[in-house]
């Protein structure tokens, strides 16, 4: 559906984007991924012919966006960071004013209700949109993507600014747009992604730095080996003892108060150390007074892919250094 | 680009701009007529038709100031440029809206001369003459204004600098009476908006200025063109 082409894009010597390739098929639901500055924004301009990259190609449906631009342009709905709304307009005269630029040929009044339903903006619709609250200039915004039904979606951190109950709505939306369109969605909200997304495209630095399901990311953080222990007994003994039992890949005391010491420890892959864990302690009569798993998070994982150039350590979050 | 050409009429006549523009253009063009006809008792239309001129240095820059400045701000333009419409037809669209307020305000104002019929024989070819000559001078100045806009976010600093700029284009050829070289007086008179205009007032439809007049309207459409073009590979 989409294929993009050793995208490059400078501004002067500071490079936005170097090399990136990626295809995204029919039907995806793709999270665009990246701190502030990535290149997200970016990309996505050039995606839509906003922009325009200094080298490589982009293909939409076939047509490039370069060289046939209106076709290309016909196939994509976009919703930029900030909404493009004309506040001087009612919001059923903006969604036909987008219509009529769009150069739809589906029944007009029918097409526009149809949207309004969908986003849940009907109720608005002879309001103008300078008299709307953020929430609902965002679902315009999405509406004005929806206008003429192009396959393929593409927006640009549509949550941002919005208030908690906002934010479930247009994820719910989102979600509910994605079982018929191909969407690309950029965020730095990494829960979002996980809401929505199968695919995850992770950029940093004008790099992608990961390209995968989000499944494997999710699996990577629902099989976290970290534990939080909290033993009453001598800190330095307990601790010896702790690297003294086998799976235990790391222990690390944290805090020592009123004879209870806390240690976060990490167990090698395929064992499960709470049971010894459990025995050793009692043998000693050191009494375990809580051991909770650590989720590593999302957050966790992203930060590792972007500092390590992408790939997923085999350990989630071992840190080289031992005390 | 017809529905950009309709919602850019529209924006017009919501927004107080286009009443405003449309009063003051009216009421300035009623007055300065009642004085230089009516109350001189003359028919001679070479004082209104000038005064007229000079006016659109500060009248047409009120057209066109917010009318790609207000789009990059409120940053609208991303839907104008990721739609199906050429940066030419976006441009020419803006640029034909802003040119048909104008317009009609040209022909209201045209009305003037049925009261100096009645009591007069002006000369008919003089007239039509300078209005098409007035018609086509502002064409240029919106295409001018229209240019400035795309380079700034701020609708002040845009009609700031086409006044400017549309003053010094009126005025170069006065300044180049007093300058010795002939060579470089001839150059700032066929730069000059004015001295062009000159001829329409005698009563010379000059075709080289008619050219001189569309091609400053295509060069200013073009380069705005052109600045989208360019800040897309920017």
């Amino acid at each position: 559906m989409i294929q993009v082409e050793h995208l490059t894009k400078s501004y002067g010597s500071h490079y936005a984007l170097s090399d990136v390739s990626f295809a995204i098929k029919e039907g995806e639901v793709v999270g665009f991924l990246g701190p502030n500055g990535a290149g997200k924004s970016t990309t996505m301009n050039i995606l839509t012919g906003c922009l325009s990259s200094n080298s490589g190609t982009v293909r939409v449906n076939g047509a490039d966006i370069l060289k046939d631009p209106a076709e290309a342009k016909r196939q994509i709905g976009y919703l930029p960071e900030q909404p493009p709304l004309y506040t001087d307009m009612t919001v059923e005269e903006y969604l036909g004013f987008v219509y009529d630029l769009k150069r739809c040929t589906l029944p007009k009044k029918e097409h526009i209700t149809e949207i309004c339903e969908t986003v849940r903006i009907a109720d608005v619709r002879r309001r103008l949109i300078r008299n709307l609250s953020k929430g609902y200039r965002q679902r315009v915004g999405i509406a004005q993507a929806l206008v003429g039904n192009p396959p393929v979606l593409i927006f640009d951190e549509p949550t941002v600014g919005l208030d908690p109950k906002q934010i479930i709505e247009v994820r719910n939306l989102l979600r509910t747009l994605g079982k018929t369109h191909t969407v690309i969605l950029s965020t730095h909200i990494l829960p979002e992604v996980q809401a929505i997304c199968d695919r995850l495209l992770i950029i940093s630095e004008g790099h992608i730095v990961a390209d995968k399901p989000t499944e494997e990311l999710t699996r990577v953080i629902r099989d976290s080996r970290r534990y939080r222990l909290k033993v009453a007994g001598p800190q330095k003994e307990v601790l010896g003892l702790l690297r003294g039992i086998p799976g235990i890949l790391r222990a690390e005391a944290q805090a020592e108060r009123d004879g209870e010491s806390s240690f976060t420890i990490e167990s090698a892959a395929g064992t499960d150390v709470r049971g010894p864990l459990f025995f050793a302690l009692a043998e000693r009569g050191w009494p375990v007074y809580g051991l909770e798993a650590v989720h590593t998070d999302l957050e966790d994982v992203f930060l590792q892919l972007v500092e390590h150039g992408g790939e997923l350590p085999a350990e989630p979050a071992a840190k080289p250094r031992r005390k | 680009m017809l529905a950009i050409y309709k919602r850019e009429m529209r924006a017009y006549f919501t927004t107080p701009i286009g009443y405003v523009f449309a009063a003051i253009f009216l009421a300035f063009s009623a007055a300065v007529f009642t004085y230089t006809t009516l109350y001189a008792l003359s028919s001679d239309t070479t004082d209104y038709f000038t005064i007229m001129l000079f006016s659109f240095i500060i009248l047409l820059p009120l057209l066109t100031m917010k009318t790609l400045s207000e789009e990059r701000k409120m940053k609208t333009e991303q839907l104008l440029l990721t739609s199906p419409v050429s940066l030419t037809g976006m441009v020419c669209a803006k640029f034909l809206a802003a040119f048909t307020v104008f317009f009609g305000c040209m022909l209201l104002t045209s009305l003037n001369f049925i009261i100096l019929y009645t009591h007069s024989e002006p000369n008919t070819a003089i007239i039509l003459g300078n209005l098409a000559a007035l018609i086509l001078v502002g064409m240029a100045f919106l295409s001018i204004g229209l240019f400035v806009s795309s380079l700034t976010e701020s609708q002040l600093a845009a009609s700031v600098i086409t006044v400017a700029i549309l003053l010094v284009l009126l005025v170069i050829g006065f300044a180049g009476n007093l300058i010795g070289a002939p060579w470089l007086r001839f150059l700032l008179s066929g730069l000059s908006v004015f001295s062009r205009f000159q001829n329409f007032t005698n009563g010379v439809f000059d075709i080289a200025a008619l050219v001189y007049y569309v091609s400053l309207t295509a060069v200013f459409l073009f380069l705005t063109v052109r600045v989208y073009d360019r800040r897309r590979f920017a």
